[in-house]
């Protein structure tokens, strides 16, 4: 049987030599967790099933940076690997694969050129290319959107792009559903109300897109503890979880999270 | 020395740093000439592509390998790299090399296509012995990546089965032939492990 997931998200800032991970609340304030290969081979040896490397930096001239960031890690760690953030066209995606990447997330890119989604696939596979959406939560009812109830009432989700800092006004279920039929192998889908407060995934969210799509869903933003990976894991359709801080800050070991699943009923690999 | 067979489709480097890791001595061969030449102990035919991309661009390679595997050398076939080396395969009209007799079907439906993630090995009860799965266990879990599966003829070539909606191959071996559905280079520890134990035959 098919395992869930569990995937140590490394937020990496690689404006300095060897770049460094770093974990922001909200798409905001930022502290420093480490050297992103050391980290790397430290979940490696805790168990994580996959890990995503997030350029936060997102510039052109870091993308050799992230290349070498890769090339260290994959010397030692071996689990598929995906490079997101700054991801902008194939050229981008291909300096990824050749420096050890087995997947890139798109998410500002492909929301500007959508085709972006296919040539990745076509080039590379549709298990090379994520979706990552940064969805937001928009109460009140809208014509034309995908209304999903809530225990804080009826909403639609909106995509964001720019690193959370703009908003395009795309329903974010709706994207889900073309990025498929597009040829996007996983949605990484991150809740912005939920990123970084610890208070456990957007569990409506979650459902309502894991339920509209084929394709396999990660569960991003608001995990705060193992219970709340069980939650999302156990409760909606996702095939994943990704989480940062927990994970970073000595908090958990992927190990515990694992535990934590297994106990509750979830097939982890462990 | 073992020949990682570049046929075009993607990086090699994660098949090259797993082989490497294990001390196999791994050398990326990119034109057919050299597979001839190259005085291979092993040969890999990694996994990237579909059927059809990789038998044309395998197709230089064929007698080179034939040569390899007519010789006895050890080949391990990855994923596609499995696939190809049936008689054929639902995803092409290409014909595979044939190597082992069977063909490679579309998973069925009712499951998400493709597999994609970590899955549990059941090793064959009368194939306990083999090499290639030394210090393996029954659920240890490796990394699937892939829309089609391999159903050989003889189902003894079978040594260990994997299930995804149907209990299919996962490894299959015959004599110096070995292929796996997985991918041992990105499947952590165990998948290390299976290299090894590749690499220590090669010995």
């Amino acid at each position: 049987m098919l395992a869930k997931r569990i995937i140590p998200c490394l937020d990496c800032d690689l404006g300095v030599a060897q770049g460094r991970v770093v974990k922001g609340v909200q798409f905001k304030q930022i502290r420093y967790a480490g050297i992103p290969w050391e980290l790397a081979e430290e979940y490696d040896r805790q168990g994580a099933d996959e890990l995503i490397f997030l350029d936060i930096t997102a510039s052109h001239e870091r993308r050799e940076t992230m290349a070498k960031v890769i090339e260290k890690t994959s010397e030692n760690v071996f689990m598929p690997l995906t490079v997101g953030g700054g991801i902008r066209a194939l050229a981008d995606a291909r300096i990824a694969f050749n420096s050890g990447a087995d997947k890139v997330s798109v998410n500002t890119a492909a929301l500007k050129n959508p085709d972006l989604i296919n040539d990745i696939a076509k080039y590379f596979g549709n298990q090379a290319c994520v979706l990552a959406i940064d969805a937001k939560r928009r109460y009140g009812r809208e014509p034309g959107r995908e209304m999903v109830d809530t225990p804080d009432g009826e909403c639609w989700f909106e995509c964001s792009f720019y690193g959370g800092r703009e908003f395009t006004g795309i329903d974010a279920i709706k994207w889900a559903i073309e990025a498929e039929e597009r040829g996007a192998g996983d949605i990484m889908l991150t809740s912005m109300d939920r990123d970084g407060t610890k208070d456990g995934f957007d569990i409506e969210l979650t459902k309502a897109i894991s339920d509209s799509v084929n394709i396999p869903v990660i569960a991003s933003g608001g995990c705060g503890n193992p219970e709340h990976i069980l939650e999302v894991l156990r409760d909606t359709n996702a095939s994943a979880a990704l989480a940062a801080s927990i994970f970073h800050f000595g908090e958990y070991t992927v190990g515990e999270v694992k535990e934590c699943l297994r106990d509750g009923g979830v097939h982890v690999r462990l | 020395m073992i020949a990682i067979i570049d046929y075009g489709m993607g990086n090699l480097r994660s098949i090259h740093n797993a082989l490497a890791k294990v001390d196999g001595n791994p050398v990326i061969v990119s034109d057919s000439k050299s597979l001839s030449d190259a005085d291979a102990d092993a040969v890999v035919i990694p996994g990237v592509g579909s059927f059809g991309d990789a038998m044309r661009n395998l197709d230089p390679f064929s007698d080179g390998l034939f040569d390899l595997v007519d010789s006895g050398t050890p080949l391990l076939g990855i994923c596609i790299g499995m696939q190809v080396l049936f008689d054929k395969s639902e995803e092409s009209d290409a014909a595979g090399f044939g190597i082992l007799a069977g063909d490679v079907i579309r998973l069925p439906g009712g499951v998400k296509i493709p597999q994609m993630g970590w899955n549990e090995l059941t090793i064959r009860q009368d194939n306990r012995d083999s090499d290639l799965l030394a210090g393996i266990n029954d659920g240890d879990f490796f990394y699937f990546v892939h829309s089609y599966y391999c159903v050989p003829e003889d189902e003894r070539v079978i040594t260990a089965t994997t299930d995804y909606g149907v209990d299919m191959a996962a490894v299959v071996e015959k004599d110096n032939i070995h292929a796996v559905q997985f991918h041992p280079e990105k499947s952590s520890k165990k998948g290390l492990l299976i290299l090894k134990n590749f690499v220590e035959m090669v010995k």
